[in-house]
């Protein structure tokens, strides 16, 4: 809003900044209170300055919402708890990393183990006193959690299954590359968490980022086309790999994507990348690293919902960052190569790559891995992991892949995916195994309504919508949040529910099947029988009206359905 | 405990902190009176000092407030909001104060003068979470009368929900409703909130600034009380019916105990307390189970009892005046004797002494009837084999400074199953029969030999379980006082997440600096069980040295296990962090109770 007006960026003066500016700056690299916090046996929250800086760690302090108003009037504090996410570059883990996260998952979250939209995992519920035990499991077994939240590069994603394929392979690595380069380096993290001696001090433990990190999260991903599984233009920075005779020539560079927006707040916004260019392999993490250091020189460090590099973007021009790359990296971006998508999403069930080994891709509701009567997916997946000398492949659809089945192991781990019922079931509608929620409630702090715990039961409303139009097949992606700020990226998806209040939702429709157009809002703030029943008139229209092979989003966009006259604007009230 | 004002003996009042002579002559005056007078003068006394206890505002130096801004906020918005009317204010000569909802009680509500509020509406109507306790105070039937106070809202909402600025609203309304004048309209800001709420606050400026003459003096609000309002003292023959305000469970879903926070209101009594003392239950049995009893009697329920001078049908002095719960080894042995049952008689034998056989541990004596019938004998002999009921007694966990006119329980709800049968404690089963706007009979006991000390002395306090509940009374009046003393609280129970009693209560006070430290044991959240006195020996040379600043020890709980253990813990302390032998390890500590600086209520 005001950002060009008056300086808000690391040229300003501290105190005119946010106060989290100041915070992060006297935190002494993140060390704040931590320990102390950690000691603290009276409550099982940390200080509200100490749980802003536990997120670049991967830590997150939450509650469970559905017993604040139980122990309130109890005269007991929430039930704090945290919320633990690991780094993992590509959605990458062996076997045995499997297996630690399944006994940590048991031992100190309650059973159940979340997978991400940025391809990796997650732990709810865990107790304070049981953070370090956590650190410490993930350790040993070569994992850390290091800016998996928190204002830094997070989690860098890439296009699934490193055992595809050499390019696939190729990929990967880079984004492990990316991701340790970016990595920041303070030695917080081993003191507080690791229980290690305190290094001696150093002027700047931070040399990338400085003492205030950046002016917010930083996402990067990697994407193989014509695969468009990471929703690439969704990123602050997205590569999309050029491949020429089964070779990575290079990568075009898209900038300043993202998701996030405040509700009934024109200045935020979701936003597509920008393509600026195209770059060797070897010039990425370096591109990578100019880019970030872009946006936390020149991002808005004053009012936080628009501190994302989209906004630093949007206000200061593509021709403005590509100047600014240029002179930082001594010379400009090449012309970009140009790619093209087919999909997005993954593909379930089993694929062959190209050596001749198996890999098969397990659609997870929600991403949760839990034990329920007669669908074992947590001990499931733990009796593969004991089974097989493969990979899994963290999707960022919230899937799984099981990666490097050799022919003869098949047979055997069909027979586990059976026995453990938790194959993909083959009578789900497509539209159900391509959803995607967000947690919500009851552990995130920011959601307004539902989103997780909802998602079962709208699905199978939808599914009898789709059986009642005719199309029960229809591959239609339907991605829902609690809230605005888009962690399941709603605002690509054909259809997408937005929380806004309890049972209210904004319902947007007209997201591409292949991640690269936005949808629009259609409808705002409206219940279930509101929604269903929106859904249904336009589901008759797109079943009597479509094209052969049109896709539902390409149908509302082209027969208008999103016309003004049609669709309300948002800015009604 | 306390002492009967006619007690004999030269040391007139032990405990009193009247200098002897004055004791005498008070003593002197005290025995011309007839009873009458005496309870007469003892509310004329309660009033004064009470009089002159309620007007001291916490650290008082600074001039009053003329304007209290209070926000209740979710994002952050009504607060931001309420610093910059707070800045506006100041900026016109309008000293103000602002204030939490969440901080926002009866007493703050009472001392304002101009509350000017400023609240947000969440999802579909909702207060903010850190308003609901008042929004639920306000709505309550403890909600105080506010007809000193003027007040204007602002909500802030958002238009594309139904129910905007609800809560605003209701704000608006409950103020109004519970005489507050209006000082404007209320202002509903939408998203697009800075003109709306640059008016409202600039109109407000305008009438504050006139009403204030310019000069700022403002008295606080105390409800006017007659100091010589005539008193009658309850007891437990003529006890106070205190109506029950809340009965909330203080243990969360999952825990192992059942723990109630029960506020009754002292209104219309002239029950004045100080924090140490305990409020009597007058106990009553069910009448389901007294009825129960009776049908299994072969005495008719009208059958005329005799009891000291009070003569009553067996009913009612079955209701009334004895234990019906637990049998004890008196209880059987007078029984069994009366009633000549030779079983009976031959079991008491094989048992040890004092011991309940372990076949009848937890009977009920409707258990022990139905098993031996007492035969055909009268209704005044089954009763001379009963115990009298015991008083139910229970440490006061509020101060009178910090909750006007209510006294606060901690009461533990026992419930278990003997025969099969489900069973509850007296008073738990009257607090789970008690409806909301029901009332318990009550009256004082006064607990002289558990008092604070001067408001600058450090204290520690240790109170696992309800233990705790005089250290919260301890904490609200010097809070309330703004004694500067230091505190020190151990609290030790079962489990952190679900048994943790009062926790945001000491949370807010340790923010506030109020609660110095507190130490905590949960005794089934690790592998070893640890209790308070691991948490004492841990800090034990911190604890020595506030015991050598002069520290006053308070203890109060379980007697058999808990205070012995404690006590070895201090010992054990005194010895290695105060290199004292075994002997003057003991010397020290009972030096420390002859100068009161060692008080123990321990059950």
């Amino acid at each position: 809003m005001d950002s060009t007006t008056g300086r808000a960026d690391l040229s300003a003066p501290l105190e005119e900044l946010h106060s989290n500016e100041q915070l992060k700056h006297d935190s002494g690299f993140l060390r704040g209170t931590l320990q102390d916090s950690l000691a603290d046996r009276v409550t099982g929250a940390v200080t509200d300055s100490d749980a802003l800086l536990t997120k670049f760690f991967g830590i997150y302090q939450q509650d469970d919402r559905d017993l604040r108003d139980e122990r309130r009037r109890a005269r007991l504090e929430p039930r704090y708890q945290f919320m633990v996410r690991v780094r993992l570059p590509g959605g990458v883990c062996t076997p045995a990393q499997w297996l630690a996260l399944d006994s940590l998952a048991r031992r100190y979250a309650g059973g159940t183990l979340r997978l991400t939209t940025r391809q990796t995992f997650q732990f709810h519920g865990i107790r304070k006193r049981h953070v370090r035990a956590v650190i410490h499991g993930l350790h040993e077994a070569g994992l850390d959690t290091i800016a998996a939240c928190g204002d830094d590069n997070r989690n860098v994603i890439c296009t699934a299954n490193p055992l595809e394929s050499p390019v696939h392979a190729e990929v990967s690595e880079l984004a492990r590359t990316v991701s340790a380069r970016l990595r920041p380096r303070t030695g917080a993290y081993d003191e507080v968490f690791l229980e290690q001696p305190a290094a001696a001090t150093l002027a700047n433990e931070e040399p990338l980022y400085g003492r205030t990190y950046l002016p917010r999260k930083f996402k990067i991903a990697l994407a193989i086309p014509p695969q468009n599984d990471v929703d690439v233009f969704a990123h602050d920075l997205g590569f999309v790999a050029i491949v020429e005779q089964g070779r990575v020539v290079g990568y075009d560079v898209l900038v300043g994507g993202g998701m996030g927006m405040t509700h009934r707040q024109p200045a935020t916004f979701p936003r597509l990348a920008d393509v600026a260019g195209f770059c060797q392999p070897e010039d990425v993490a370096t591109v990578a690293e100019h880019t970030m250091c872009i946006q936390r020189d020149h991002g808005n460090r004053k009012d936080r919902s628009r501190a994302r590099f989209k906004y630093t973007l949007e206000d200061l021009g593509l021709d403005w960052f590509r100047a600014e790359l240029a002179r930082r990296l001594g010379r400009p971006l090449a012309a970009p190569r140009g790619f093209r998508f087919e999909s997005s999403g993954d593909r379930y069930g089993w694929v062959r790559g190209g050596d001749g080994r198996w890999h098969y891709t397990l659609a997870i509701e929600n991403g949760r891995l839990s034990d329920w009567p007669g669908r074992a997916l947590l001990t499931g997946l733990r009796s593969i992991a004991t089974s097989h000398g493969g990979l899994f492949a963290l999707t960022t659809n919230q899937s799984v892949t099981v990666a490097g089945i050799r022919q003869r192991e098949r047979a055997g781990i069909d027979r586990l995916l059976r026995d453990y019922g938790i194959a993909n079931d083959l009578r789900a509608s497509p539209a159900r195994q391509r959803a995607l929620a967000c947690v919500a409630l009851p552990t995130c702090g920011l959601a307004m309504a539902e989103s997780e715990r909802y998602m079962p039961q709208f699905m199978t409303h939808l599914e009898a919508l789709l059986g009642e139009v005719g199309l029960p097949q229809l591959p239609v992606s339907v991605r829902m949040t609690g809230c605005p700020n888009g962690c399941a990226r709603p605002y690509l998806a054909e259809i997408a529910l937005v929380g806004k209040g309890p049972g209210k939702y904004n319902l947007h429709l007209g997201g591409s099947p292949r991640g690269e157009r936005l949808n629009a809002l259609f409808r705002e703030n409206i219940g279930e029988p509101e929604i269903l029943q929106a859904l249904r008139a336009v589901l008759h229209r797109y079943a009597a009206e479509h094209r052969p092979e049109e896709s539902f989003g390409d149908f509302v966009v082209r027969a208008g359905v999103l016309d003004p006259a049609t669709a309300s604007n948002g800015s009604s009230s | 405990m306390a002492s009967s004002p006619d007690a004999p003996g030269a040391d007139v009042w032990p405990g009193s902190p009247l200098p002897a002579a004055l004791a005498v002559e008070i003593q002197g005056l005290i025995e011309r009176l007839d009873q009458g007078q005496r309870v007469w003068l003892s509310g004329y006394l309660a009033g004064l000092a009470r009089a002159a206890a309620h007007p001291q505002p916490v650290a008082s130096a600074a001039p009053a407030p003329a304007v209290t801004l209070l926000y209740g906020s979710q994002t952050g918005n009504a607060e931001s909001l309420a610093q910059r009317f707070a800045a506006k204010l100041q900026s016109n000569g309008l000293p103000c104060a602002l204030l939490d909802m969440a901080d926002c009680g009866k007493a703050e509500l009472l001392a304002a003068t101009a509350l000017l509020v400023v609240v947000s509406t969440q999802g579909e109507g909702d207060p903010p979470d850190r308003a609901r306790s008042l929004v639920e105070l306000l709505n309550s039937r403890k909600a105080p009368r506010l007809s000193h106070l003027r007040y204007a809202v602002l909500g802030l909402g958002d238009s594309s929900y139904q129910h905007f600025c609800a809560t605003g609203r209701q704000f608006d309304t409950r103020l109004e409703a519970l005489g507050a004048q209006r000082l404007q309209p209320r202002a509903d800001c939408d998203v697009d909130f800075e003109t709306a709420a640059d008016s409202w606050i600039a109109g407000l400026v305008g009438t504050l600034a006139v009403a204030n003459g310019g000069a700022v003096h403002v008295s606080r609000a105390v409800p006017a009380r007659d100091a010589a309002a005539v008193a009658i003292a309850h007891t437990r023959k003529n006890p106070f019916h205190a109506e029950l305000l809340l009965n909330q469970r203080l243990t969360a879903t999952g825990s192992s105990k059942d723990v109630r926070h029960v506020e009754l209101s002292l209104s219309g009594s002239s029950i004045h307390y100080e924090p140490g003392d305990a409020i009597g239950i007058v106990p009553r049995n069910d009448a389901e189970s007294v009825d129960e009893l009776l049908a299994a009697l072969p005495f008719s329920a009208e059958a005329a009892v005799t009891r000291g001078t009070e003569t009553l049908s067996l009913r009612d002095s079955l209701l009334q005046h004895f234990e019906i719960g637990a049998v004890n080894r008196p209880t059987l042995e007078r029984y069994a004797s009366a009633f000549g049952e030779s079983s009976l008689l031959q079991l008491l034998a094989d048992t040890p002494e004092g011991a309940v056989p372990a076949r009848l541990r937890g009977w009920h004596l409707t258990d022990l009837v139905q098993a031996c019938p007492p035969g055909v004998s009268d209704a005044q002999s089954f009763t001379d084999c009963l115990r009298p009921m015991a008083p139910r007694l229970y440490s006061i966990a509020s101060s009178l400074r910090a909750a006007p006119e209510e006294a606060h329980l901690t009461v533990s709800v026992v419930e278990y199953e003997v025969r099969g049968r489900k069973r509850q404690g007296v008073v738990s089963g009257m607090l789970a029969r008690a409806s909301a706007d029901q009332a318990l009979p009550v009256y004082l006991h006064r607990n002289a030999g558990f008092r604070l000390p001067a408001p600058d002395v450090p204290i520690v306090m240790i109170g696992p379980g309800t233990g705790v509940a005089p250290f919260r009374a301890f904490l609200a009046e010097r809070h309330a006082l703004g004694a500067k003393g230091r505190n020190w609280l151990f609290f030790g129970d079962r489990t952190f997440e679900t048994d943790f009693l009062y926790q945001a209560d000491w949370l807010a006070w340790r923010k506030q600096g109020v609660l110095t430290r507190i130490e905590v044991a949960f005794s089934r959240d690790q592998e070893e069980k640890v209790y308070v006195q691991h948490r004492m020996r841990a800090c034990g040379a911190e604890l020595w040295r506030w015991l050598e600043e002069g520290a006053h020890v308070y203890i109060c709980g379980d007697a058999q296990q808990m205070a012995p253990d404690v006590h070895q813990a201090l010992l054990d302390i005194a010895k290695s962090h105060g290199s004292l032998s075994e002997d003057r390890a003991a010397g020290y500590f009972s030096a420390l109770v002859r100068q009161r600086r060692y008080q123990r209520d321990i059950y």
